[in-house]
């Protein structure tokens, strides 16, 4: 019999995976057992730890938001629009739900039931394949084809669970321990007949200390301790401590941060709960194959500009690796810009030694721009500063010329490294950038008094700025000069934010995307200066407005920015998720084209690609007027 | 004395009919959540109950708040009638390539699908006026089904001061704008009522603000506020 609505659920269907790999008549007979919903805003379809209904859903209309709440706390995993599906793996593995799922906005949801999908989805060799992709992938479960081209997975959830497995680290449970008192000699035995590289000193089955090899090496064979001495004399204390939820990223950033090699696993992650492993840099490296502490070791053994320049290819490869692992987003930024961070570090100290004498003064090197944010993934320009302390006016010169020197060498290795030089001259090796810390001030004063168009610019790139070396100090006394004449002026704020306003809207009346009418790009998209700017500008006037310092990243800004404004939490959150969504979809695009990323052919985006790219382009606009009302803008326009 | 009138009251009915009418003599409790509504939509060709014939009916079943399209019906109906100008609207043409069945057939099917759910149409007065028609002409008695407007039930739904002319009859295609429901396959009766039962849904929520309507509310006239 004719059954035309039946035909219409499948002409909605056939658009979405996996329905999409269905035959017709799989299409028609899943379609006429549909059941149709719709629901208002606010609405629950299933709450987190109930049981699995007998349908899972695929948005026709509108939006539903997947959320956890963790310690009251609501926590959104995603956002599901039209053609995504939702609330399909609990029912094939008959668990309870492990996600709250509520209409974002009012919607009409088809429910599918798993009767008739799941023996398709087992006789459907395609199907199959696309379920066991999108379940082993960190991700959620919509819409992921293979390979390359969703821009849905690149949204990545924050918080571990199981659910979106990001691989844990495996640790050694019940590790070996020995008491305060037990002599090193007895340690030493006990870990060569163990073949253990440390030993976790416990006191209640509590972890207060650590003794590796290395403390066997350094304090007792060199003779500063005898080995009739306690394990209290040598060992390392406090230890590092996490719960065992932690991952491999997140191991890896522990790990980097606290230069240690092993992290204790507690109870409840603090040294004051019962210890339950230890997690060892030898685990992780086993973990993965391309490991950042290792390059992080070879970046600080190299000699030459040629071996930073292979380590600078192997961390392209590993943020591919981790791209293709589907990492979190925010792990993969931490550790590639860190290892950033040490590089050019490391290649100003190798400059530093060509030079015929020593810094007349301290002087702090910084990073501008997107290094300056950590957000640099890519091979991009350097942009950088350098500030020396004040000296006499007498002075000035002669310390100004050896610290253009420097800096000339430095900028000259990093881009034989592979950073490619600044086209606008933001380096230090400008005398306009290597400058002394009251002349800095000035220049801020200056910026921030008498903001014109090139002010702004120029102060948008100099605001980011992230220390890499020298004296920390110079960098904070320039940073509470900088806030102190922004309180004092805040209408500076309002301009900057006017400029963000100003920026052109990605998409147009008809949400088409506006692409590029001049230059040698034409039709392309521009991602970075359409959609990832006004982020990133949103971020740091507001951040500024509050006073924040040292908050150069625009994902924490969001997350600091949600804090401080409990109201606005949601716009805040969802502006970070678009941030992640669209630097990691540049990130990719940068990566299969070998360039920068920023901009973007349409013609080579799928229509699911373009549909997810303008949903991130939402917050764009609301956060555009949040602006406005808070900087009181609507009389500027 | 017997009074020929008596006799013509006790005429024996047929088997479904019967059928049909038993349905109604549950005493069972209904709730919005227990009530099984149909939503349809015939095609005719024309709007004169006594000359036009039904060319098509497209029922959808709404229960629980959802559209479930498994238990659906569409039948098409073999009919001597045919207008021309009416084929641009519904599209049905008079040696249309589907199955079609007799009208006294399709009545049989009908009624046994509906039961003694709510019927629920745009504009029920016409398509519950039409079946009728059918029903006598194949000597039957009038439906009994309860039977809910989704023009009444629109109205009812906007507040008092939105309404201008109180007299004003929405049509399915103004409706559908206003409720951001994206008209397809209209003017087929499946179709329509596909959409009937999505404006069912949209406006149910909204009558029902506080939770705690009951099956009887559902049948206020709005004439009487």
């Amino acid at each position: 019999m004719k059954n035309t609505i039946a035909e219409r659920i499948a002409d909605f269907l056939k658009n979405y995976p996996p329905f999409n790999l269905l035959k017709k008549q799989e299409l028609r007979a899943i379609s006429e057992e549909v059941e149709v919903l719709y629901l208002e805003k606010g609405k629950f379809i299933f709450n987190k730890e109930t049981k699995p209904h007998s349908y899972f859903y695929i948005v026709n209309k509108g939006a539903v938001k997947l959320s956890q709440v963790d310690n009251e706390e609501q926590n959104i995993i995603d956002i599901c629009d039209e053609g995504d599906i939702f609330g399909l793996r609990p029912l094939m593995t008959q668990e309870n739900y492990l996600l709250n799922a509520e209409t974002n906005e009012e919607s009409i949801i088809y429910g599918i039931p798993l009767e008739i999908f799941k023996p398709l989805s087992e006789s459907n060799k395609n199907v199959k394949n696309y379920l066991i992709t999108s379940f082993a992938s960190n991700i959620k479960d919509a819409s992921i084809i293979e390979g390359r081209g969703n821009i849905s997975s690149y949204i990545q959830k924050e918080t571990n669970n199981d659910l979106f497995n990001i691989q844990n680290a495996r640790f050694t449970k019940k590790p070996i321990t020995c008491e305060a008192s037990t002599t090193v000699k007895e340690i030493a035995i006990s870990m060569r007949d163990q073949h253990i590289g440390a030993m976790v000193v416990a006191k209640n089955k509590k972890p207060i200390g650590i003794i590796t090899s290395k403390d066997l090496r350094d304090k007792v064979a060199t003779g500063d301790y005898k080995i009739s001495s306690k394990a209290e004399d040598i060992m390392s204390s406090p230890v590092i401590t996490s719960t065992e939820e932690i991952t491999i990223p997140e191991a890896h950033i522990a790990m980097l941060k606290h230069a240690t090699s092993h992290i204790c696993i507690t109870k409840d992650g603090t040294p004051k709960s019962k210890l339950m492993g230890i997690l060892s840099l030898h685990d992780l490296i086993v973990s993965l194959g391309n490991n950042p502490s290792v390059l992080i070791k070879e970046i600080n053994r190299a000699k030459k500009s040629k071996h930073l320049r292979t380590i600078r290819e192997k961390v392209h490869l590993l943020l591919k690796t981790y791209l293709e692992q589907e990492l979190p987003f925010p792990h993969i930024l931490n550790i590639i810009s860190e290892i950033n961070t040490v590089i050019i570090s490391r290649s100003i100290e190798l400059c530093l030694k060509k030079m015929d004498t020593p810094p007349p003064v301290k002087f702090t090197w910084l990073s501008l721009g997107s290094q300056g944010r950590k957000e640099q993934l890519l091979t991009s320009d350097q942009d950088n500063a350098l500030i020396f302390e004040d000296v006499p006016q007498t002075k000035f010169q002669e310390t100004q010329e050896y610290f253009i020197n420097l800096s000339i060498k430095v900028v000259k290795y990093l881009n034989t490294i592979g950073y490619e030089y600044c086209p606008a001259d933001m380096m230090a090796s400008n005398p306009k950038w290597c400058n002394s810390l009251s002349n800095w001030k000035q220049q801020f004063n200056d910026w921030i008094l008498n903001p014109d168009g090139a002010g702004t610019l120029l102060s948008s790139i100099f605001f980011d700025y992230e220390y890499i070396y020298g004296e920390k100090e110079l960098t904070e006394k320039l940073g509470r000069s900088l806030f102190k004449t922004i309180n004092e002026n805040k209408y500076f704020l309002s301009k900057l934010a006017k400029d963000v306003i100003d920026k052109p809207s990605p998409v147009g009346f008809f949400r088409q995307f506006i692409v590029e009418t001049n230059g040698e790009h034409q039709e392309v998209f521009n991602i970075k200066i359409r959609a990832l700017m006004p982020l990133i500008d949103a971020a740091r006037i507001l951040i500024l407005f509050h006073n924040v310092k040292n908050s150069n990243n625009t994902l924490n800004r969001y997350k600091k920015l949600a804090e401080l404004e409990p109201q606005n939490e949601d716009l805040y959150n969802s502006c970070a998720r678009a941030f992640r969504t669209l630097l990691k979809f540049k990130t990719e695009q940068g990566i299969i084209n070998n360039d920068s990323g920023k901009l973007i052919n349409l013609e080579s985006l799928s229509k699911t690609e373009k549909l997810k790219l303008k949903r991130a382009f939402k917050p764009i606009k609301e956060i555009q007027e949040l602006l406005i009302i808070r900087f009181n803008l609507k009389q500027m326009l | 004395m017997k009074f020929p009138f008596f006799n013509f009251s006790k005429k024996e009915y047929p088997e479904f009919w019967k059928n049909y009418c038993a349905h109604f003599n549950s005493k069972k409790q209904r709730t919005i959540d227990n009530t099984r509504f149909v939503v349809f939509d015939t095609e005719t060709t024309g709007f004169d109950f006594k000359e036009d014939r039904i060319l098509c009916i497209g029922c959808t079943t709404v229960k629980q708040n959802k559209i479930i399209i498994k238990d659906g019906l569409e039948i098409y109906l073999n009919q001597d009638v045919f207008k021309a100008d009416t084929v641009k609207i519904h599209g049905i043409l008079k040696t249309e390539k589907v199955t079609k069945l007799e009208e006294k057939e399709a009545l049989i099917v009908f009624l046994d699908y509906i039961k003694d759910s709510v019927l629920v149409a745009h504009h029920a007065g016409f398509d519950i006026g039409i079946v009728n028609q059918a029903l006598k002409r194949h000597k039957l008695g009038r439906l009994k089904n309860d039977v809910l407007d989704t023009g009444i039930l629109f109205k009812r739904s906007k507040h008092i001061v939105n309404i201008i002319d109180p007299n004003k009859k929405y049509s399915l295609d103004e409706i559908a704008q206003e409720l951001k429901i994206t008209p397809k396959d209209r003017h087929t009766a499946a179709g329509d009522a596909f959409i009937t039962a999505l404006v069912f849904l949209k406006i149910l929520p909204r009558l029902n603000k506080d939770g705690k309507m009951k099956y009887k509310d559902l049948f206020i006239n709005p004439m009487n506020y």
